[in-house]
């Protein structure tokens, strides 16, 4: 197993093996210390932050769907200042990279998120652009790729760290939103995130959710960021976290082999929330049974086919 | 606190208690030591297509046999597949959760309505002062005789079939009953009834609250409940019922 390499790199940065969580699945990775070595991950990217404490949508705010449950927080946060004082020491006390997901309800609020962590020590951050379940901000800036392209360059502008663009696939064409973040400066893109959905509770005739539309997550989702991932793989050159479904270590196989880089869990860990250290002993294990000894040889593999 | 663990766990009986209605003991030897009256446990269902699990309260626990007993109303799919559980059988489960009870006082009334009437009984159990026990149902009891043993209990069905007819505050009217700390778990409605009861009599009062949830350990923000006052871990007007609950005071919360 020692002569096995699980590291990757983006953007300069080199992670410990491919494995992150999904923004807003894992909080600030406070509550999932008690059932995962947190010093085994990759990284840790965190809920989304923002300028100022949000209070995020009314209740209910979650509905399960076959294979998959759709969400609608709203990006409830603390404000980055909370985020710095305590959830930033708490991440920098484990040996794991730190990946911090920024939103906005502005184009300004997005620099200022950026510009107060690029002074933190972070190693990367995650541009949401896509939530699709806020009303400012979120996916309005992510389904047109000339404004994915301006709210990249502009953060660029204030951001000391890599920055990832994370992608929305409620899009007709995602080569070109690739391309777009791409163009604008974008060290790396993320997806996918999730997918906008609704539910309806037949009894009481009824939306389920208070926001009546909510992101479709979890392993029915997965066949589409596969997809996904293999046609912005093919658009661009920067690296890809790919994201969506992912329920184990054969999951984010498929996401690598795709053209991830990196693979982040995220329902996954509400359904066992140790999902993320088994994600990394199914990717090892299926390594050491296919005498793979370095991960960087399965990125994008079926491309070359 | 120790933490709450995710392991498969057998059932040691699982019976209907009354339609739709059923009483499921676990073997549940890790758990049994930490759990406390009004914490939960969250079941997970076998059909791989329903992932999240099932928040249900503790109904009792039995340290002696190392067990976990759990009264669930059949609503959906993922509790009629707890319905077909066989002694025998094993369920992936994860608890204790959540921040159960506060036992004080010296003169207790417990509230339950409905499908909110179990996780009273362990609470009755292990509160050593006076209590009377308001137990509201549609039309069909169960769990009275259960709590009969620890309390005196009063009744109040919709219909009248049984006790006083309408709500548990016409029954706690009805028999002139006082307290200086009040538990009640029940459906909404019932529960904000309760809360306007404890204040304008000026009794303190512990709420246990449901709503939809995910993660069940505080990560994911879904199953927040609105605070008074600013929350010291969310940094707003809320808290989250899987960890700072499922049991509030009345006064921390607006319902
Ligand atoms: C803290 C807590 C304690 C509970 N204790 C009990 C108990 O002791 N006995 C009991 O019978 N029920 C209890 N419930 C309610 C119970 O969780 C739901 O009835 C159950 O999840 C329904 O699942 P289903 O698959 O049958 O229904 P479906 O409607 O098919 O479920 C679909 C999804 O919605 C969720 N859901 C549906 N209704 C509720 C609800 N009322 N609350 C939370 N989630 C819901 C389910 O968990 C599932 O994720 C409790 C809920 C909470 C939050
Ligand atoms: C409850 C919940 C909250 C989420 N919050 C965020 C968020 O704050 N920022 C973000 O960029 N994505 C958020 N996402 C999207 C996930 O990071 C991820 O892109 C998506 O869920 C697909 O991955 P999965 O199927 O593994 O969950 C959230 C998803 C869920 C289920
Ligand atoms: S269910 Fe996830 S925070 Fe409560």
């Amino acid at each position: 197993m020692n002569d096995m390499n699980m590291k990757v790199n983006i953007a300069g940065v080199s992670f410990k093996n491919p494995i992150t969580t999904a923004s807003g699945t894992f909080g600030s990775g406070m509550e999932y210390s008690d059932y995962v070595d947190l010093n085994r991950l990759g990284a840790v990217t965190t809920k989304g932050v923002s300028l100022v404490p949000w209070p995020g949508n009314p209740t209910p705010r979650v509905a399960e769907t076959y294979g998959g449950m759709l969400n609608a927080i709203g990006l409830q946060n603390p404000g980055v200042d909370v985020f710095i004082k305590r959830d930033l020491p708490f991440l920098k006390s484990f040996d794991t990279r730190i990946i911090v997901n920024v939103v906005g309800k502005t184009e300004e609020e997005y620099c200022e998120v950026t510009e107060r962590l690029s002074a933190c020590d972070v190693d990367m951050l995650e541009i949401n652009i896509s939530c699709p379940n806020v009303k400012e901000g979120g996916i309005a800036f992510g389904q047109d790729p000339r404004r994915v392209e301006a709210i990249t360059s502009q953060v660029k502008k204030y951001a000391k760290k890599p920055i990832i663009i994370k992608l929305s696939p409620n899009v007709t064409d995602i080569a070109e939103t690739a391309k777009a973040a791409e163009a604008g400066g974008a060290d790396a893109i993320s997806l996918i995130n999730t997918l906008t959905g609704m539910k309806i509770d037949i009894e009481r005739r009824t939306f389920l959710l208070a926001n009546k539309v909510g992101g479709l997550s979890g392993p029915a989702i997965k066949p589409i960021a596969v997809r996904m991932i293999y046609q912005a793989a093919n658009a661009v050159t920067i690296p890809i976290i790919g994201m969506g479904g992912v329920m184990d270590g054969e999951d984010a196989l498929e996401l690598i082999m795709a053209g991830a880089t990196m693979v982040a869990v995220g329902t996954a860990n509400f359904i066992n929330p140790r999902a993320t250290e088994e994600v990394i002993d199914g990717i090892e294990a299926y390594m050491l049974r296919n005498n793979i000894s370095d991960i960087n040889d399965l990125i994008g593999c079926v491309s070359g086919g | 606190m120790s933490i709450a663990i995710k392991k498969s766990i057998r059932v040691l009986k699982n019976l209907m208690l009354e339609e739709g209605v059923y009483d499921l003991w676990l073997e549940a030897d890790d758990m049994v030591a930490d759990a406390r009256p009004g914490q939960f446990v969250s079941l997970y269902c076998n059909d791989g297509g329903r992932l999240l699990p099932r928040p249900i309260s503790i109904c009792e626990i039995d340290r002696d046999k190392s067990s976990i007993r759990l009264v669930y109303r059949v609503l959906g799919k993922g509790t009629e597949e707890f319905s077909r559980l066989k002694t025998g059988d094993l369920i992936d489960c994860i608890g204790p959760l959540g921040r159960g009870f506060t036992l004080e006082g010296s003169k207790a009334l417990l509230i339950g309505g409905g499908i909110g009437i179990p996780p009273l009984l362990e609470l009755a159990k292990q509160l050593s002062c006076e209590k009377d026990i308001v137990l509201g149902y549609r039309d069909l009891t169960f769990l009275e005789n259960d709590f009969k043993k620890y309390g005196n209990v009063y009744i109040s069905t919709e219909d009248g079939s049984i006790g006083t007819k309408g709500n548990v505050i016409d029954a706690i009217k009805a028999n002139n009953l006082t307290a200086d700390i009040i538990y009640a778990c029940g459906p909404t409605p019932m529960l904000k009834g309760v809360k306007e009861y404890a204040e304008v009599n000026h009794i303190k009062a512990q709420l246990s609250l449901e709503e939809r949830m995910a993660c069940g350990i505080g990560a994911c923000l879904a199953c927040v409940c609105q605070s008074t006052e600013v929350d010291h871990h969310t940094n707003v007007h809320n808290k989250r019922i899987c960890k700072e609950g499922p049991v509030f005071y009345a006064d921390e919360i607006v319902l």
